[in-house]
């Protein structure tokens, strides 16, 4: 069996490694095969970026060489698809070669279009790049006093973000002693601050106890860079300092350009995991167009499920496990504690009240994660 | 008539029902029809307060065995 796993973030490589693990005896008989295809070499850490915004990584800290994270049985290409022929059970990459496959894994990602919004790119500072994260890191450590407005774009990766950003925001300007020269304005898309209805009751009291500002039912139309201004699309508009932008995201664009998801993001089964009306392609992470949040831990749980059934179908025929929607994120609640939210499509998350454990815990996983992707945690 | 796109959003936590309405209502196109599914109870009200603020249009809005069911016309 031919397995073609496209993609070398968090869910491609968890994918690739726990079925090389799991099907180690049937690769060294000949019977089947991993490839992986990827647009980089690097590999990167993304949860990292947060710290390097609040200069407590350094960007080097944020990437491992591919290749060195994978098993020795995968067959690696730094050579990304351009074409699916899914009629042909075959892809075409950048270099002009085909890779035939019995079962694919599309595992492309999502990225930042802060171009959707006019103004945002130029206005906005955002922590969704190496490059993004170091200057805002700079703009924040000259900043001597102002308003800052943060604000949210849809649909974004990692949706607790936007709390996090402002706690860091919080504790940053405290440790600098210019906590009170600085003004917080913290703007949210729905009405409420927090898409998960315990995140939002038990912040709006942590936001109020820091002086954080909030404006509900905001979502960003445009920027008046000259001016300083952000508009809403409800017609409400603020005037700001500095700007922080939790930038909109959409899916590859190989994938809008193939016609295989509106937007990116491919239709896929939320059970099964597969592309709707093609049982041999599974689909992970951020690529599906399914209602969980893009997280790499909602990534590395899919991409549990979807190795355990290709390798249960290469052994006994057939797949073992459905994916229940399960999701766990750490929070960060400030630069010396956090809490988590663990829910699935059946059970909302029960928050615990934050704790210096549970942040060490977050620190000590930033570090564990190349153990995660590796498929041995 | 456009065809009407469902936005299917039942036992969903995070994003949730609203802000994944949000995401189809900024692929569609002025004038299409998006009918939204949701098991989240505050539904029924929070989503025609955003459609009503940003300007759209509700078309019904009802609950069926304990699925809302919303349809949002795309008026900007």
């Amino acid at each position: 069996m031919r397995i073609l796993v496209v993609g070398g973030g968090t869910g491609g490589t968890i994918v690739a490694n726990n079925l090389a693990r799991r099907l180690s005896g049937e690769i060294r008989a000949g019977k089947v095969k991993i490839t992986m295809l990827s647009a980089s070499d690097k590999h990167m850490y993304q949860p990292g970026l947060l710290y390097v915004a609040f200069g407590q990584m350094m960007p080097d800290e944020l990437y491992r060489d591919q290749a060195s994270l994978l098993e020795s049985s995968i067959d690696f290409h730094v050579d990304p698809v351009e074409q699916f022929e899914l009629d042909k059970n075959q892809v075409k990459t950048k270099s002009g070669k085909v890779y035939m496959y019995d079962v694919m894994v599309i595992a492309t990602g999502s990225r930042i279009v802060p171009e959707q919004i006019p103004g945002l790119a130029e206005g906005a500072e955002t922590f969704y790049s190496e490059a993004g994260a170091v200057k805002m890191f700079k703009r924040l450590r000259e900043f001597q006093g102002g308003k800052i407005a943060v604000v949210v774009g849809v649909p974004h990766k990692c949706p607790i973000a936007p709390v996090e950003v402002i706690f860091s925001l919080n504790d940053y300007f405290k440790a600098r002693g210019i906590r009170d020269k600085v003004t917080i304005k913290y703007h949210y898309p729905i009405g409420r601050i927090h898409t998960i209805k315990e995140v939002a009751t038990w912040a709006k009291p942590e936001f109020d106890r820091m002086g954080i500002e909030y404006e509900t039912l905001f979502n960003v139309k445009e920027v008046d860079v000259q001016n300083k201004v952000v508009k809403s699309e409800e017609d409400t508009e603020y005037a700001y300092d500095l700007l922080i932008a939790i930038p909109p995201h959409r899916g590859m664009e190989v994938i809008e350009k193939n016609g295989l998801g509106e937007g990116g993001w491919i239709p896929t089964d939320r059970h099964k995991l597969t592309m709707n009306g093609h049982d041999n392609v599974y689909v992970v992470g951020d690529t599906t167009n399914l209602p969980v949040s893009k997280t790499g831990s909602a990534a590395h749980f899919e991409a549990e499920v979807i190795s355990e059934n290709i390798s249960s179908i290469v052994k006994i025929g057939t797949p073992v496990r459905d994916y229940d929607g399960k999701v766990y994120c750490f929070i960060e609640t400030g630069h010396d504690s956090a809490t988590y939210a663990m829910f699935n499509y059946q059970n909302p998350p029960n928050l615990k009240p934050p704790s210096k454990p549970m942040h060490w815990f977050k620190m000590s996983y930033n570090k564990m994660y190349w153990t995660s992707v590796r498929g041995l945690l | 008539m456009s065809e009407i796109k469902l936005v299917d959003a039942r036992d969903t936590f995070c994003p949730g029902p609203l802000m994944e309405l949000i995401t189809h209502m900024k692929q569609a196109s002025v004038g299409d029809t998006l009918e939204l599914l949701s098991t989240d109870e505050g539904s029924g009200a929070d989503v025609p307060e955003w459609v009503n603020k940003v300007g759209h249009e509700i078309l019904s809005n009802e609950k069926i065995e304990g699925v809302w069911h919303i349809k949002v016309r795309k008026a900007k």
